[in-house]
């Protein structure tokens, strides 16, 4: 049967989880870096245009550039634990993830009142080549200068995407937001990092 | 352990808490001025039962994990002999901290300035080169200091500095009972912490505590966490909160006011007591719960229900005064800063199967766990924080002096009180705002006998 991921969450199964810990151990390996600069170019332009949207809070459009059964990950663990076995900071399904753009997007969401303004830098990328043909994951640093009501807050750490090749070019199968102070309290967490 | 010192001294020069705490009002300056934080953390936190943390943290013997007590830092151990203990994180030397890590193992802790030694019991081990002194360290005086007091319930570690503090139990009173029924659903009877959503925010840490046990916010606080809940449910379903949607003064929810300034929301009067499946029907969504209901109805059919209700949390809130909070699956823990700056943490808490009563369960019954316990501090408690910071950016206005607390009084048809003393009352009564903030009063006026231990 068909299962629509933005209603049900039937694709976080135990295949999910044990393939995203796979995934997401062991993977940036000097020999499976892809140096083809046109490949990591591409790459790397994925990641750039997902600032601008999120910068700009094209949420819709950012949500667009993910996969239909993706996941959008933030770890209260260094290399991100065991999701399985601990809660993280975030970690949303399609469902969740459609929930927190709804949220965000109504007048309500208080901790988004005023809107907090962002600028994201995104460099030092790297592409890393995987088992599956169609699929490469990319290591960057970020750097979100967020403004809210007269303060600033800055955000820093590395992104491991998982992305796949599409028709279309390339869509986001998982983000995983690895803050330097992942087990540190955090004031007004409510922005997609 | 002996070799106690003598009581501290605290002032709280120029400020009268008669005048600041009123039946039907709170002063401002008891969460905007400096000096009064300053004695909160003797006059509170120096004289009950504080949480320190809990048992799992620290399960096997030369574990530590670091907290504080207000502001003071300390070292929670299970020493090598197995004693939970509550070590000042101060050599004894020069008063640097002597443990750096937030957690680990270790029998012993080397100050990293000048290198004195101290076992986990807090005795002193040895310093270098010891001919250099006098001395020979056999005073105790050079033992670290440690909480005289640490007691555990169910798990829960406290301390008190406070040689004068009723026993722990007697502290907490009535409050004991919900805190055993939320931990006893679960098998062998206890949780242990997973990891933490953790928060901060810029202000006050009462300005939680007052909110631990709000009915009254909820609807409008967290008008985008309802709103969001309820975007696919349908019509008539009853998912997250949707409980105080209508009218949750005349739903079967109550607010209770124990005694010693706990508090608790009892919201369990909504669902089907003692019916499996009842929490698990109105539970909010999370990622990977359609999948792995499925597969617990498969391979467990008779007991799906029992299972899935430990995925879900009992709808219940247990305030325990000052710093501890229940809510759903989470332990709260909230730790002042200062004045201004308050975390609070929300640790999530996993079932454990160590008598292998879950038929091999306990895995997928986590992975749905884990995933509800995210939704409200991502969801809702940032909002709430939100305006916990704008309270304290409004009460910044010196001559609008007084914020109420008055909803309820005089209406005297709202509350009934047992032969315990407990006064109970409808949802978004701030009954328990009035009450815990006489016993506030009473401590802020009162001289406790704080003492300090070290081994001899």
């Amino acid at each position: 049967m068909e299962h629509d991921p933005s209603t049900t969450s039937h694709y976080v199964s135990d295949d999910f989880y044990q393939g995203l810990m796979d995934a997401f151990t062991g993977w940036q390996s000097d020999t499976a870096e892809i140096t083809d600069p046109a490949r990591r170019d591409e790459c790397r332009r994925v990641l750039e245009r997902e600032a601008r949207l999120l910068d700009a809070g094209s949420n819709d459009d950012w949500l667009g550039m993910y996969a239909r059964e993706c996941l959008y990950w933030v770890p209260a663990s260094a290399d991100g634990g065991d999701p399985r076995h601990e809660v993280a900071t975030a970690f949303d399904d399609r469902r969740r993830l459609e929930d927190r753009v709804f949220r965000l997007s109504s007048d309500y969401a208080w901790s988004q009142q005023p809107q907090s303004r962002t600028s994201r830098i995104v460099s030092n990328v790297a592409v890393f080549a995987t088992a599956g043909d169609e699929i490469v994951m990319t290591r960057s640093n970020f750097l979100i200068t967020e403004f809210q009501a007269g303060d600033y807050r800055t955000w820093a750490g590395w992104y491991g995407h998982r992305l796949r090749r599409t028709g279309a070019g390339w869509e986001i199968l998982v983000k995983q937001v690895n803050l330097i102070n992942y087990d540190q309290n955090m004031r007004n967490p409510s922005i997609t990092l | 352990m002996d070799g106690l010192t003598p009581p501290l001294a605290t002032r709280i020069d120029g400020y009268d808490f008669n005048y600041l705490i009123q039946e039907d009002r709170v002063h401002r300056h008891i969460y905007t001025e400096e000096p009064i934080f300053r004695a909160e953390m003797n006059r509170v936190f120096g004289a009950v039962w504080v949480y320190l943390g809990h048992e799992s943290q620290i399960p096997n013997n030369d574990d530590y994990v670091q907290t504080r007590l207000g502001l003071r830092p300390i070292v929670l151990v299970r020493d090598s002999a197995g004693k939970i203990r509550a070590l000042y994180n101060r050599c004894t030397h020069r008063g640097s901290t002597i443990c750096r890590q937030p957690s680990g193992s270790a029998k012993a802790f080397q100050c990293p300035y000048h290198g004195w030694t101290f076992l986990n019991s807090g005795k002193i081990g040895g310093v270098p080169w010891p001919d250099g002194y006098a001395d020979d360290f056999s005073d105790s005086k050079f033992n670290l200091a440690q909480v005289p007091r640490v007691e555990s319930y169910r798990g829960f570690i406290f301390g008190t500095l406070n040689m004068d503090a009723p026993t722990l139990m007697e502290y907490l009173g009535p409050v004991a009972k919900p805190l055993a029924e939320w931990v006893d659903r679960h098998p062998g009877k206890k949780v242990v912490l997973c990891n933490a959503n953790r928060l901060k925010l810029h202000g006050n840490w009462k300005l939680v505590y007052d909110n631990s046990a709000d009915g009254y916010h909820v609807v409008f606080s967290h008008r985008s966490l309802l709103a969001m809940e309820n975007r696919l449910a349908a019509a008539g379903d009853n998912k997250g909160m949707t409980f105080y949607k209508e009218s949750p003064d005349s739903a079967p929810m109550y607010v209770y006011y124990f005694g010693n300034g706990h508090h608790f929301k009892d919201k369990r009067g909504n669902v089907e007591r003692g019916k499996p499946g009842a929490l698990w029907e109105i539970e909010g969504v999370a990622p990977g719960m359609e999948y792995f209901e499925e597969k617990l109805r498969r391979e467990h059919p008779a007991r799906a229900d029992e299972f899935l209700d430990l995925a879900a949390s009992e709808p219940m809130n247990i305030n325990v005064f000052p710093n501890l909070h229940i809510l759903g699956n989470h332990i709260q823990v909230v730790q002042p800063l200062s004045v201004a700056e308050t975390d609070t943490t929300w640790w999530g808490t996993a079932v454990v199967d160590d008598d292998n009563v879950l038929d091999g369960a306990v895995d997928d019954i986590n992975a749905i766990r884990m995933r509800t316990q995210e939704g409200f501090p991502n969801f809702g408690e940032v909002d709430d924080l939100m305006n916990f910071e704008q309270i304290q950016v409004g009460l910044q206005a010196e001559e609008d002096e007084w914020a109420y607390t008055h909803r309820g009084l005089g209406l005297s048809d709202r509350f009934s009180v047992d032969e315990a003393g407990t006064i109970k009352g409808p949802a978004t009564d701030e009954v328990f705002l009035r009450e815990y903030f006489k016993e506030y009063r009473r401590l802020m006026t009162t001289e406790p006998n704080i003492q300090i231990a070290r081994e001899t």
